[in-house]
């Protein structure tokens, strides 16, 4: 929480990121606001469709424009505004000071070279280094990344490595140059628990030698909880709540996040407390004609006539505890 | 929840990973969805209006403009265009936009027929490959291979050669050589198609819809014909319409090649051979039928990539 | 003592591997190795493990639609693995699957109507197009879609709503076991709470018996009253969600277990680490599979014996020549 006393890192206001399409247009992100500070990890939650990716792609311009477009909104990195950078410049920021990795590292690694050469053009865009340099320092990205016998993988291409070892590559890739932020979109949803753990382990290792912020893009709970230390839930394009992790799981203000907390089975939770989920009824609503007032009221228990009037604002209604719902 | 209905289409960022963002849908079946992205291909929507242009024009055309085909007037040899012959006259002084309407019949008609024989021979080369297995695949495959490592062209030409007379005998000349010609050429267009079927149902046979309707008790013709045949069509229909125009390249070159039709039974391809003697002192006769196959086949390449566009079965799903 | 529904007896699925021209077999991937347990009327075992544990292969063959390598499967006192086309064919009234991805497990082409109502035609289930409409729906209800949604395509449908249109495709036949291959897997939280909701409520109205395949462990607990744990193809601990989740005997589970992780930040607890990934099923090690990334394991004891099922507790079964 220290961390946002300071100028904070990134700070992202007022985003609105809309892509056409033949319907009309997407308001994928409408309107989002959050900072990371330096060394915070920041959890970002959401079910698919919330706009967490986008808000993240946005923010490395890695959108299709066209079809995408920000429409609105600054993107402050370390005080400057990235939203008018032109591809160049962006290419000097992205790897060098903001890192991403992805979901799914096989489709970010390129088939027909090998984890070295690749990890090493990296270094080689960023920084002076010859090819013997750049080779090196992949080994040693591999060791960090505890990738067995670095020196014999760094030559193997990306469909000789697991899917745990995959995501282990892209991470060593994204810090090869040391980057401030680290920005991860759901790097574990596609591996099996145990692989899933040893990444998260992973990446708390690795910020705490790196000293980055990272944030995390996830629709577990479950990761969020033992990963983050602030949280940002959105919904349908918006953030509904941001919260210290500890008090949004204590006390989840928003009925959204209330929601989705009380959704989850727990596997923490003795077996004969068992009781019927509570689920959230009806589906997220189309972002392509969004309900003019709080998106969440047509599903949600407490909705009275002035939530479709007008959308709420996220306001601080506890210290660093922000929440957009007119209970509050 | 249950009145509203969303997809979602997927917006992919330059990296590749796909971003679904929720959308409404219409109400809409896949063929009106199909269409509706076929529309959007401007290319391939102001082809499909040529070539019904030209389709219009060869099957109602001679019934407006009733000059005979074989009407010989050495008065009007190798004439330019005029209104007494719009698109000009050829060497024996016959109406070349009488010639151009009946042979563009001929031509499209051949390459029509073509196709659809090609297409339903590979779809079924195909499908009895792609359900069986084993042997049988083996075998029908490697059939597939021979056929595609035949010297084409020298082999059509031997076919011709050695059959035109016997089935004109039975069809009379102008049936008889469509028959052959047809025949020769969907004969030798099967295979990629044949392979492409195949392929397409490898992949659906292990899809889960496939193996529910398995689970529910499916037999092996209800499996293919009602799930695993639909969803293969797409690229099927798209290669189709290649073929057409494959075809329609096949028979000119046999008739300019003077293998296709009788001299008095004008094709398009027939009317380029004819013309090539006179390309000095009459261009127009060349130049409206070469004119007219390059705007057909062109035409019909380009509606291939539309319905690509529009069938494909990423998009559709 | 009443006989259980569904009873498997050393399953074994090896697929062959062919190669070279002449497409000989090179090499087996044993992907169900040594499979029991049993299923009674009624109840809810899951089937959990990690991708390639061999649980939706095992899943696949109770059902049929993958043919078995060896072992027996008795349901309802009969041996299915023995059945001829005829007789397979009536099975499928009585067993059927929910899939994964709601995306692929709907055919694009046909409307909802006809995808819930192809049963009813394939088994001659009702008489008339009226009978067969009524019927869909009926079923369409039951899952809690709409009649005003059967003339519709897959595509305009949410991924929740498809998985209601899939789960009522599985229950037009009347089945008494459905195989769930990880049924919720693919949907987002607050949906998962709903078709999880929505499973429970058809299987106490219509008495049906789950095999509940998943890979996430905390809906397994939720749904589940039995859970058995899969590893590289073998089972190697069986017990009451309740016992297995509070005292796991098995490494394997217990790592499972801890690597869950919990929507509770204040929680701090031990995290067993795993070394390693899961081997490959080609060449499985040997012994006990999991020896090689076992936190407890005694050489050469584990890495050269199989060690067999063996009962710890009242239906607590665990595979481990350690505990137990």
């Amino acid at each position: 929480m220290d961390a946002r006393t300071a100028e904070p890192l990134l700070e992202i206001s007022g985003l609105k990121t809309y892509f056409k399409t033949d319907d009309g247009t997407v308001r994928a992100v409408d309107g989002v606001d959050l900072a990371i500070g330096r060394g915070e990890v920041l959890g970002v939650v959401g079910e698919s469709g919330c706009g967490k990716s986008v808000t993240a792609h946005t923010v490395l311009k890695l959108i299709q424009m066209p079809p995408g477009k920000i429409n609105d909104g600054r993107i402050l990195w370390q005080g400057r505004d990235l939203v008018p950078l032109d591809l160049e410049e962006m290419r000097k920021i992205r790897s060098k000071e903001i890192a991403i990795i992805f979901q799914e590292p096989m489709t970010s690694l390129n088939p027909v070279y090998t984890v070295g050469e690749q990890i090493a053009e990296v270094v080689r865009e960023h920084e002076h280094a010859s090819r013997r340099e750049a080779l090196d320092r992949a080994v040693e990205m591999l060791r960090l990344v505890q990738i067995p016998t670095p020196e014999r993988r760094v030559h193997d291409y990306p469909h000789q490595f697991s899917g745990g070892m995959r995501q282990r590559v892209m991470i060593a890739m994204a810090l090869s140059c040391n980057p401030k932020l680290l920005i991860a979109d759901e790097p574990t949803t596609a591996l099996d628990v145990t692989i899933q753990a040893q990444i998260l382990d992973l990446l708390g290792e690795m910020k705490e030698r790196f000293g980055m912020a990272i944030m995390l893009i996830t629709h577990d709970m479950g990761v969020v909880a033992e990963t983050a230390q602030r949280v940002v839930v959105m919904y349908a394009g918006r953030v509904v709540e941001e919260a210290s992790v500890e008090e949004l799981f204590d006390r989840p203000l928003h009925p959204y996040t209330q929601g989705l907390i009380r959704s989850i089975p727990r596997v923490d939770r003795a077996a004969d407390q068992r009781a019927r989920l509570e689920a959230i009824s009806g589906t997220v609503p189309s972002l392509l004609d969004p309900p003019p007032g709080c998106r969440f009221a047509a599903r949600c228990k407490f909705a009275t006539a002035a939530c479709t009037q007008a959308a709420p604002d996220l306001r601080e209604v506890e210290p660093g505890h922000k929440v957009a719902c007119i209970l509050y | 929840m249950a009145g509203s209905t969303r997809a979602s289409p997927i917006v992919e960022p330059a990296t590749g990973v796909p971003i679904a963002v929720a959308a409404p849908r219409r109400h809409v079946t896949p063929g009106r969805e199909a269409w509706r992205r076929f529309r959007r291909h401007r290319l391939a929507v102001l082809s499909a209006g040529i070539l019904m242009t030209m389709i219009v024009a060869v099957v109602f055309g001679p019934l407006i403009w009733r000059v005979p085909i074989n009407e010989i007037d050495f008065a009007a040899m190798l004439e330019s265009p005029s209104w007494a012959h719009p698109l000009g006259t050829d060497d024996l002084g016959q109406d070349l936009l009488a010639r151009m309407m009946y042979g563009g019949r001929i031509s499209l008609a051949v390459g029509l027929a073509a196709m659809t024989m090609a297409v339903v021979v590979g779809t079924l080369v195909g499908a009895v490959a792609g359900v069986s297995r084993g042997r049988v695949d083996a075998g029908l495959m490697w059939l597939t291979d021979l056929f595609l490592s035949l010297p084409q062209l020298p082999l059509l030409l031997l076919i011709i050669y050695l059959f035109r007379d016997s089935l004109k005998e039975v069809a009379g000349p102008e049936m008889g050589t469509f028959v052959l010609i047809v025949v020769v050429i969907g004969g030798f267009r099967w295979m990629p198609v044949a392979r492409l079927v195949r392929a397409q149902f490898f992949s659906l046979r292990e899809r889960d819809f496939v193996e529910a309707a398995r689970a529910l008790g499916a037999s092996t013709l209800r499996q293919v014909v009602r799930h695993i045949l639909p969803n293969a069509l797409g690229p099927v229909i798209v290669a189709g319409t290649i073929d057409v125009a494959a075809a329609i390249i096949a028979e000119s070159t046999l008739s300019f090649l003077g293998l296709g039709f009788p001299p008095d039974i004008p094709t398009w391809g027939r009317i380029l051979y004819d013309a090539k003697d006179y390309l000095d002192v009459a261009p127009h006769w060349a130049l409206f039928a070469g004119g007219a196959i390059f705007l057909a086949v062109l035409s019909i390449n380009y509606i291939g990539d539309g319905l690509r566009d529009a069938l494909d079965p990423r998009r559709v799903m | 003592m009443t006989q259980p529904l569904l009873r498997v007896n050393d399953l074994v699925k090896n697929f062959a591997l062919k190669g070279g021209i002449l497409g000989r077999i090179v090499d087996e991937v044993h992907a169900v190795d040594q499979v029991s347990f049993d299923l009674s009327a009624g109840e809810t075992l899951g089937l959990v493990g990690e991708s390639g544990s061999g649980k939706s292969t095992t899943g696949r063959c109770i059902l049929r639609l993958i043919e078995p390598t060896a072992g027996e499967i008795w349901f309802e006192g009969r041996d299915i693995v023995k059945l001829d086309a005829k007789e397979l064919g009536a099975l499928r009234r009585d067993m059927q699957i929910i899939f994964q991805d709601p995306y692929a497990s709907l055919n694009p082409r046909m409307t909802v109507g006809a995808i819930v109502g192809e049963a009813l035609i394939i088994h001659g289930l009702a008489k008339s197009r009226r009978a067969i409409e009524e019927r869909v729906v009926e079923l369409l209800e039951t899952v809690g879609l709409g009649a005003d949604h059967m003339r519709r395509y897959p595509h305009e449908f949410s991924g929740g709503q498809r998985q209601r249109i899939g789960i009522a495709r599985a229950l037009a036949v009347s089945p008494k076991l459905i195989v769930c291959d990880e049924p919720v897997s693919a949907l987002d939280v607050s949906i998962q709470a709903q078709v999880i909701n929505l499973l429970e409520d058809l299987q106490k109205e219509f008495g049906l018996t789950y095999l509940f395949i998943a890979h996430d462990l905390s809906v397994v607990e939720h749904i589940c009253t039995r859970v058995a744990v899969m590893y590289l193809g073998r089972l190697v601990e069986i017990a009451s969600s309740r016992d297995l989740y509070t005292r796991p005997l098995h490494p394997y589970t217990e790592a499972l277990l801890s690597a869950v992780p919990v929507p509770a930040p204040r929680a701090k607890r031990q995290r067993i680490r795993l070394e390693g990934e899961v081997p490959n099923p080609i060449n499985p090690p040997t012994g006990c599979h999991f020896h090689a990334r076992c936190p407890i394991r005694q050489l050469p004891l584990c890495s050269t014996e199989k060690p067999q099922l063996k009962r710890a507790a009242d239906g607590h079964w665990v595979a481990c020549h350690l505990r137990g």
